[in-house]
């Protein structure tokens, strides 16, 4: 049983040019599984990821996420299942920034309604000491630097217990002490919490680190 | 549990950070609104004070023997041609079994008085001095209740029209034509002839001096002497109703129900009908012009916090806000906004109510006609609110068709 399986994916591009951009991609992610997807800049990788968040619609094959197909489903049905879910960590750190960092951490959950806003502060508050970062809770997000800011796009990731989490080269954008943080927390996440993660990189340590490396070429696995 | 308005935390998180343009869309705002609530205020104002002015000598509906085209006597049934001689017939110009016309009226609904007159045109004659006018002959009472004439006497007591015997209250233009006052005499001669010698027991001004130039008022009985009838002899039946915009819808009733002509007092002033309703459009359009222009300043500052939060957007739709989600925080930004400018508006205009309100013109209008008028600031506020409601919805709604992936590549 997957968590996660897509069956034939395909994607075209038409502007500037027509290209297929994914020719036929099939894969399964297990629970707990932690993935890494890997391949030259250019070959897909990030447009994959965008299908399977269930963000870009715009494909054809069958996605299913959870047992249920999602890829005919309604934008507004698939943002609920996003934020059920999925958890999404950028390659920049996208932060709502004139929010304090707790509140971009509860947003989530504010918004999927399932619990006291007492209990979601609380839960932030605790996934932010997870991360080392229970001090700046209070700071608006703008005012963190870059490492802090992943740190706390990795807690909102968290914060509603999501079926799987995925990044876009969530350490792409940092220095090398702060990509070291990162990738100990998704690891730690994957192996001792059982999380299942999807994480795009280009880094080898990284993917070397993951129980299963995917490898694009050209849009297509090799 | 209650579901913590998120949507709502957002919006006003984007309405505190934008604080100088929101101060001056909140400006545009009040502005709009307090100008369009005074300007509409006023118009109310003044169409009352002319309304006022004008049922003091006009009644809502008028019921009289109108003079009639002759009918045919035979039908036209097979189709043959007959020989008709059409001509206006001398009816006179009496109103038969006024009594039984007067209780079938009161039980009319909405109907608020009704009162009896006996009118004609007279000559009114001091010494040399001569002059045509109409003379009105009615309870003094049920005139009063009707005209407020008590309200525009200048001189003397109108209830001596009941105590002094021929007693005559006559126009201030007559007054000073003829050169009488309060308990002089003059004589004044009807259709029929009869001349009678009368005491002027009061003298009344209103702000039409043709009016003034030419009616009297008189006890009903005095007027049916000087036309040699009797008690039941009566010209006209005044009606008023509760309103005087009903008299037009309810014309056609009367008409029916007495089998005389019953004339709303639009149709007798269409000149007067005409001349308000078109300063009510000029009013209207105006102050709706400004009133949408200012709330231009909402949609304009929308627009700019939709750009400049799009990537905010984008996070948000990637983290599970749907559509209508985004639609929500932009429309509750723009509310919050119009409905702090209308209240601030609304605030303004009492204001400005209230200054002009204090403010002596004179004449008998006397203080400035305005007053606050619940209706034309309801209406604004609603109307602000629409208003409010679209210049955040448009925006709004091209923030709900943002794509994230497309934010989230550049
Ligand atoms: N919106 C788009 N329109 C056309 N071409 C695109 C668009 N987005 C990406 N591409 C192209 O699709 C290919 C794959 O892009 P991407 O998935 O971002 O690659 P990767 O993440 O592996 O570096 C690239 O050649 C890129 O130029
Ligand atoms: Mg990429």
């Amino acid at each position: 049983m997957y968590v996660l399986e897509v069956e034939n994916i395909r994607k075209k591009f038409y502007d500037p040019v027509e290209f297929e951009v994914l020719k036929g991609i099939s894969f399964g992610v297990k629970k707990g599984e932690f993935l890494t997807l890997v391949g030259k800049s250019g070959c897909g990788k990030s447009t994959l990821l965008y299908v399977l968040s269930t963000m870009d619609t715009d494909f054809s094959g069958k996605l299913m996420i959870d047992g249920e197909d999602v890829s005919k489903l309604s934008i507004d049905r698939l943002a609920q299942i996003r934020n059920a879910k999925i958890g999404f960590i950028f390659q920049f750190h996208y932060l709502l920034g004139e929010f304090t960092c707790l509140r971009n951490v509860m947003i989530p959950a504010l918004r999927l309604g399932l619990k006291s806003e007492e209990e979601i502060e609380s839960l932030a508050m605790q996934k932010l000491e997870i991360l080392g970062l229970a001090d700046q809770a209070l700071k608006p997000a703008s005012k963190l630097s870059g490492g802090q800011q992943q740190r706390v796009a990795i807690a909102r990731a968290l914060i509603n217990d999501p079926l799987i989490i995925m990044g876009d080269e969530p350490t792409g954008n940092l220095d090398t002490r702060n990509t070291q943080i990162v990738f100990d927390i998704l690891k730690d996440l994957a192996h001792e919490y059982q999380q299942t993660i999807i994480a795009v990189t280009h880094d080898l340590d990284f993917a070397r680190a993951s129980d299963r490396t995917i490898e694009l070429t050209d849009g297509a696995i090799l | 549990m209650k579901k913590h308005p998120v949507n709502r935390e957002i919006a006003s998180t984007y309405f505190k950070s934008g604080r100088k343009q929101t101060m001056v869309a909140i400006f545009g705002v009040m502005l709009g609104m307090a100008v369009y609530m005074f300007m509409n205020s006023m118009n109310k104002g003044f169409a009352r004070s002319a309304n006022d002015s004008f049922f003091k000598a006009v009644p809502h509906l008028r019921v009289y023997s109108d003079t009639q085209i002759s009918e045919p006597i035979a039908p036209d049934s097979d189709a043959k041609s007959l020989i008709i001689n059409p001509g206006i017939t001398p009816t006179s110009s009496r109103i038969n079994n006024p009594e039984q016309l007067i209780e079938l009226f009161k039980k009319q609904a909405d109907v608020a008085v009704v009162v009896p007159q006996v009118g004609m045109s007279v000559f009114y004659n001091n010494g040399q001095s001569q002059m045509a006018g109409r003379t009105v002959g009615f309870k003094p009472a049920q005139g009063n209740e009707m005209f407020q004439i008590k309200s525009f006497m200048v001189q003397g007591a109108y209830d001596d029209l009941d105590r002094v015997p021929n007693a005559i209250i006559i126009g201030a233009g007559i007054a000073d034509k003829m050169s009488v006052e309060t308990g002089d005499r003059i004589t004044v001669t009807s259709p029929k002839g009869v001349q009678r010698l009368m005491t002027i027991v009061g003298i009344f001004k209103t702000n039409n001096s043709y009016e003034d130039k030419s009616k009297s008022y008189m006890n009903i009985r005095t007027a049916q002497q000087l036309q040699r009838e009797g008690d039941s002899y009566v010209t006209d039946i005044n009606v008023n109703f509760t309103d005087f915009d009903l008299a037009m819808e309810r014309s056609a009733d009367f008409t029916a129900l007495s089998g005389y002509k019953a004339e709303d007092w639009q149709e007798a002033n269409a000149t007067f009908v005409a001349g308000s309703r078109m300063r009510t459009i000029v009013i209207t359009f105006v102050s709706l012009t400004l009133l949408v222009v200012s709330c231009f300043g909402i949609y304009t500052i929308l627009n700019m916090t939709v750009s400049q939060k799009i990537n905010d957007i984008a996070i948000l739709k990637a983290i599970g806000f749907e559509g209508k989600d985004v639609i929500r925080i932009f429309v509750y930004q723009a509310l919050t906004i119009g409905i702090i400018g209308i209240v601030l508006g609304i605030l303004a205009a009492l204001v400005l109510v209230n200054l002009l309100q204090k403010v002596y013109i004179g004449a008998d209008i006397g203080y400035f006609p305005i007053r606050f008028e619940p209706w034309v600031f309801l209406r604004g506020s609603m109307i602000g609110l629409a208003i409010t409601f679209l210049a955040g919805y448009i925006p709004a709604r091209k923030a709900a068709k943002v794509d994230p992936v497309a934010i989230f590549r550049k």
